[in-house]
This record gives structure tokens, sequence and C-alpha cells, in this order.
């Protein structure tokens, strides 16, 4: 197998003796893991950027075929594996879509508080990586040290630092526990310290803005017209946020912004990624002073969560709930039909189109998936600009390979 | 949100009656192929659908009373009106060419070459059908529910390196 | 660095030495692709510090690299990519497949995905773990480290590769007139 090049015919009857082709990616330490770009460079800038994907390409919707709606939940958390939690509400939002199965108060509040967790550390990482690879060492530890606490909490709610496959359908997988609850109460608190630290390194630090600014331009008519959507669409003007226009979860009772730029540059796309992170912690802060007491999980008439043991020894309801989910030949009935539903995810839109068949597997579990939008965004972005923006403008676009290939 | 009638009337308007159903609050309309083009030039010009969330499709190979085997969906959205809406085209073989979204929709581009990489749904009018996932000497289409999970072998079709090679 | 030695002296004490220096000064070359990579990286980060055991710089490039982690899931179209650039790591060097993915194609039984790249790469390390945790990631190069101190030679014994054998038999068996290898490379 050859790892040529795959350039079509269009643009090699464009190409020019002096230009040169250099290979980026897949294994460099800039391109975000596994993804290439051939780039046709006149000196230093660049003329044309074929992007070339596929090197992380595992089968995720193939797999979406064979495990049943619980199983698949962990193989979510290995697409966006930055922001895994994001990505668990989301499958269990299309799933119970399509299921048609209303959720308890105080899941909703606590699914609000993953998955705002999930975007802050996503916007970290982002930002972080952003500034890592322009040349900010520091920035990014100080994102990463962040990110650290924010695992803390998934490690104390879930067992897992990320991958956590914490959702199920009609609930999740453990109650919110006291220490949780105190150790997000910390995070809220310390938080904003470290968010005015990074704040004060970059955002008026003249490299950076020299670096970031009128790079990678993305109009607004551009954005919505290429399928953009989240921190990009936003920093572009397209104030379009799925939060505030279709509400999902807790949404609908909490008092938050959406941060849009208009400028449509790296730097917006930055500053927008740091003003979510003010407003996602907001989120968190009425959230967790306001989780509703009473179940987590849906009640055993569902017949789609497992019930607590207690239930399940000492009521019939239980019992019959706990065997027909388990046994092979059982589990939920699932509607023949299809639908699709989408969260905004820190992406962008990330939704699931599921296609039901009756039995407790989809047939059809397709991802909507925003970096592959976005990376199509890639050569038009870059064209014009000299070699060293190219990593400025790929960290702004928040690639993620695994989300990219699926 | 669910389209609502006014963009219902006036598709039905234009291009005549269209299997029309609504599930959990989402509008599918089911819409030939010929009548395609026509109908996605409608919905973004004149009825405002500017943002083509996704382009993908169903093997509907193994699906019990399936007529039809393949359904592709368009996702189109309005970023105005916050509406969303479904088209399908239901495609048998041998003819699976469908004329492509590019012109309309940019995005339309990757999600295009993605559902030919996996399904071999041809788009006519695409600037570069190609594949973008597997790599381009695949031959078989994968999400096809003939084709199975595992593979036929292809993952494993490589050279050794040993120590003492290299 | 090799030292051509005779066959008939034996140097266990530079054979220490020299396995004390490249163990204590593993250089890893991060091949990540996917969810592994982030643990990769959160263990080189300041909370679980990989320098401390000597790993102090993640050099991007092969030809500056004596351990290369592949951490994450290889599919079939990124693994040629990750034979040539063994092929283009110097010796001595080791390689940890760092993962369940790495190591046996992990939840991933697909079409794309390798199960297991030490079907195609000599692999000195496994690491199970979906993905691992920093610690384990830790204590697997302290476990590299303890089997190039014990397995180690001075003049890379363990990494003779066939062309390298074929040479020197030919120096020894053959006299050559002004060429400097039989063997083609």
């Amino acid at each position: 197998m050859s790892i040529a090049p795959s350039i079509s015919e269009r643009t090699q009857a464009s190409e020019k003796d002096y230009l040169w082709t250099l290979n980026f990616g897949p294994q460099h330490p800039a391109t975000h893991t596994t993804l290439r770009i051939v780039l046709k460079l006149d000196g230093e800038r660049v003329v044309d950027a074929i992007p070339d994907i596929g090197y992380l390409h595992s089968g995720f919707e193939k797999i979406g075929e064979k495990l049943d709606y619980n199983q698949y939940v962990t193989v979510t958390d290995r697409m966006n594996y930055i922001s895994p939690m994001a990505n668990n509400v989301a499958w269990h939002h299309a799933v119970e879509t399509l299921l048609g199965i209303e959720l308890t108060p105080r899941c909703k509040y606590v699914r609000t508080i993953v998955a705002e967790l999930a975007r802050i550390s996503d916007h970290l990482l982002c930002t972080g990586a952003m500034g890592l690879d322009t040349g900010a060492f520091t920035f990014f530890l100080y994102a990463f040290y962040q990110r650290e606490v924010i695992y803390d909490i998934f490690e104390a709610l879930c067992g897992a630092r990320f991958t956590n496959s914490y959702t199920r359908v009609g609930g999740v997988m453990h109650d919110v526990t006291a220490t949780t609850v105190e150790k997000i109460r910390r995070f809220v608190k310390t938080f904003p310290a470290t968010l005015d630290d990074m704040e004060r390194l970059l955002n008026r630090n003249r490299i950076f803005v020299d670096r970031t600014k009128d790079v990678g331009v993305l109009t607004k008519d551009d954005a919505t017209n290429r399928s953009a959507t989240g921190p990009i669409a936003r920093a572009s003007g397209v104030s379009r946020d799925l939060r505030k226009d279709e509400p999902y979860l807790a949404y609908a009772d909490l008092d938050f912004q959406v941060c849009c730029a208009t400028a449509g540059d790296c730097f917006a796309r930055y500053y927008v990624r740091m003003a979510e992170m003010r407003e996602s912690l907001r989120i968190v802060a009425q959230a967790v002073e306001n989780i509703p007491a009473g179940p987590i999980n849906v009640g055993v008439d569902e017949r789609t969560t497992l019930p607590p043991k207690s239930q399940v020894y000492q009521t019939i309801e239980g019992t019959i709930t706990h065997f027909e989910l388990v046994m092979l030949n059982r589990g939920f009935t699932v509607p023949s039909e299809e639908s699709y539903a989408a969260i905004e995810a820190p992406n962008g839109e990330l939704g699931f189109y599921l296609v039901g068949d009756g039995s407790n597997i989809a047939y059809r579990a397709r991802c909507r998936p925003p970096s592959f939008i976005h990376f199509a965004l890639f050569p038009d972005l870059i064209r014009g600009h000299t070699l060293s923006d190219v990593v400025a403008v790929l960290g702004s676009l928040n690639i993620i390979a695994a989300e990219l290939d699926r | 949100m669910p389209a609502n009638s006014a963009t219902l009337a006036t598709l039905t308007a234009r291009f005549g009656s269209l299997p029309t159903s609504e599930f959990r609050g989402q509008t599918r309309v089911v819409v030939a192929r010929d009548q395609l083009l026509g109908v996605m030039r409608l919905l973004r010009d004149e009825l405002r659908f500017d943002l083509l969330v996704d382009v993908t499709c169903v093997d509907y190979l193994t699906y019990r009373d399936a007529a039809n085997r393949f359904g592709l969906a368009y996702l189109l959205a309005s970023t105005d009106t916050n509406e969303r809406l479904t088209i399908r085209v239901l495609l048998n073989e041998p003819n699976l060419t469908v004329p492509s979204m590019v012109g309309l929709w940019k995005g339309a581009d990757w999600l295009e070459r993605e559902v030919f990489d996996m399904f071999g749904i041809f788009f006519d009018g695409h600037p570069d059908l190609r594949r973008i996932l597997m790599p381009e000497e695949f031959t078989a289409f994968p999400l096809r529910k003939d084709y199975p999970l595992q593979g036929r072998g292809e993952r494993h079709n490589f050279p050794v390196l040993t120590r003492n090679e290299a | 660095m090799a030292i051509e030695v005779p066959e008939n002296v034996v140097v266990t004490k530079l054979d220490e030495l020299a396995n004390w220096c490249r163990k204590n000064s593993l250089w890893p070359m991060p091949f990540a692709t996917a969810c592994c990579g982030i643990e990769l990286m959160a263990t080189g980060a300041s909370r679980h510090d990989l320098a401390r055991f000597g790993a102090e710089v993640f050099r991007f490039s092969p030809r500056q690299c004596d351990l290369m982690i592949v951490a994450g899931r290889v599919v079939m179209k990124m693994l040629p990519v990750l034979q040539r650039i063994w092929q283009q790591m110097h010796e001595p060097k080791w390689c940890i497949s760092m993962g369940a993915c790495a190591s046996t194609g992990g939840v991933f039984d697909t079409y794309a995905v390798v199960q297991g790249i030490d079907r195609f790469i000599p692999v000195d390390m496994y690491i199970p773990g979906c993905p691992p945790r920093p610690e384990q990631l830790i204590q697997s190069i302290i476990d590299l480290q303890d089997k190039i101190q014990r397995e180690g030679t001075v003049e890379g014994k363990e990494f003779e590769t066939a062309a390298r054998q074929e040479t020197k038999r030919a120096l020894v068996e053959l006299p050559t007139y002004g060429r400097k290898s039989l063997v083609a490379h």
C-alpha cells in the first residue's frame, strides 16, 4: 500500500514547476494525532492544501450495528476523546429521543453538569494545544493542570478519568455523591483564577495576536454554507447554539449567554472558546447548587434502566425489569423508525441519526461528526497564508482525529 | 423543531404531494430522485434552509419489510427559524446515482464523499468523488450490510517486520 | 552507539555501563493516534512527570529517538506509516505498545483496525488498559528499563539485523577490493 499523496486530476492540472510539495503528517507533533495535509508551497506561501484523512478510521458506525444501546456508549467515548462525557450525553440523548423516554429532573441536571465540565475540558485542551503549537508552553501546562482537576471529578463520579461511559438509557451509571459535589464546588471556586492567568498570558500577547489575527478568516455565509457549527461558526457571527435554540436537558432553566464574535479568524475562535469556558463555569455553578432531589434513573415501569438492587430483591417489578433487560433475547423495545437528535457538543453540533428496527441493537447508528465537517474548511482557510499559519489554523479548528475518521 | 406547515405547503404546491411523516418532532419527506435537485434548490433559496446538517445513507438490505435497498437522508436546518427537515431519497440497485448538492451547500462535499466511500452511492456533478476514509485501493463498500464487520482480510495484508530485518 | 568488540572479549562491566546510560535516557517517540495519546500527554505533563525517568524530551523525529510508544489504535491505512517510522529509527530501539488497541485491537475488532501491532512490528512491552492510567505507563517504562539493564549489550548484539550479520560475514570470509560492502543496502 503506497503512502504517496493521492491528488485528483483537478489539482494536478494547475501544478506549476516551482511549487514545492510538502507532506504534513500523519505523524507530526502539530497535527493533532493522525491527519495528513499535502501542502503545495510557493516558498513560504501555501498555494493549496489537500487534506488526506482516514488514518484513524476504525469502523465506529459498523460497530454501532453490533452493540446494543447501552454497550455502544463505551465506543462513543472514543470518538471525541477530549470530552467523552459530551459524546455519552449526545448518544443517549439520541437514543432516548428514538425511544421517547423522558428523563428525571435530577438526571437532567447531572448530565448538564458533566456535559459542561466536558466542554470546559475540551476548550482547555483546544486553546492549550493552540498555545503549544504557537510556542506558549506555560499556557499549555496551566490548561493541562486544570484538566487533571476535572479528571479527578470524573474519577470520583464514575471511576474513570476519561472514557467514562457514564450515561445509560434512561439515566446514568451512578448517582452523584456528596464528595463529587464538593469537588465540583471547589473547582468552581478555583477555576476562574486560572482562567484569568491564562488570559493574561495570551490575550494581549503580541506574538500570539500577530500569529492569529486575520489568519484563517471564515465569513458568516461561508460558515453556514459549509455546515460549520459550534464555536467556529459562532466566531464568524452565526449565533446558533443548540442549548438556546433547541433546549435539551436542563438548559432551559439555567441562565447563560451565547458567546459570538464577528471576525472569524483564529483569534476570534480562541477568544470565543475562552469566553465559553466562563459561561460553562456559570452553568456548572448554578446547576450544582440546584440539583433536584429524587430518583436519578427512570422508574422500573419504563423497562429501560437497570433498577437498583434493593428494588430487584424486594419488588416483583424490579425483578422482572432486571431480567427483561439482561436476558439475551429480551431488552427494551424500540420503534422501527428513524430519528436524529443532536446536542451542542464542545466542537459543534454532535448528533446521531438512529434507525431502530425493534431490537435493542441499532440498525444504523450514524454519527454527525463536527470535526469532519470543519476539516473540510481547512484548505480554503489556509490558502494564501504562510507555512507557520498552518499550525495556528489547524489548532483553532479543533480537529480530533477520532471524530474526524470514526 | 419540526418544519412548519408553511414550508410543507410550499413544497406540496410546487412538487405535488410527497409522502410526509412526523416522528418525535421531526418531519421527514420522501422525494424521488429526479425531483431532488429542484426540491433542494427551493428549500435553500426560498424557504431559507441554509444549513445542511448531514448527508447519510442507510442500507435496508436486512430490514424487515423494506421496499428499497438504500435510503439517502439529507438533514437540513434553518438558522433563522430553527426548523429542521429530513429529505429522504430511496434508491435501488443498479441505478445508484444521485445529483450532487455541492453546488447548493459546499458542506456537502466531504459528506457525499463519505457516503460514496462507505456505501457506493455515486453523486453526479461532484467535483472530486473519491474515497475519503478508506485507502484508495480498497475495493469494497464497508458499511453495506453484506460486508462483514471484521472485513475480508484486508486489515492484515501487510509485510511483517521482525527484529532481524529492521 | 555500538562498539565493535572482537568476539573473544567479554565486556560485562561495559555492558552494564552502556545499559545504565541507555535506560536512563530513553527518549520516547510518541506515535500517538487516539485516546491513549491523551494519557501519554498527561504522563508528560506536570502531575505525572515522565521526565523524572529520563524521558525528558518527546522528540517527534524518529532519527532522534530510541523508544517508540504506540499509543492508540493503528488502522490499516496507518500501518505502513508506522512501519516506515520504525525502520527510520536507529538501533538501539525499543517499542512499547500502549493500550488495548495497540496491543490486540481493543474494542475495535473491525475491518479497518489492525488487531495488535505486534503482528507487524517487534514489541518489547505491552500495557493493558483503555486507556492505561499514567501510572501504568510509568510502570511500563520502569519495567523496560529493567529489561534493558538485564538484556542489553554495549555493541547492540540484541539488535543484530540480518543485513549487519551478512556484512560481517562477508568481510571475514572474502577480501573486498575498493568496495564498502558486498551487500546492497
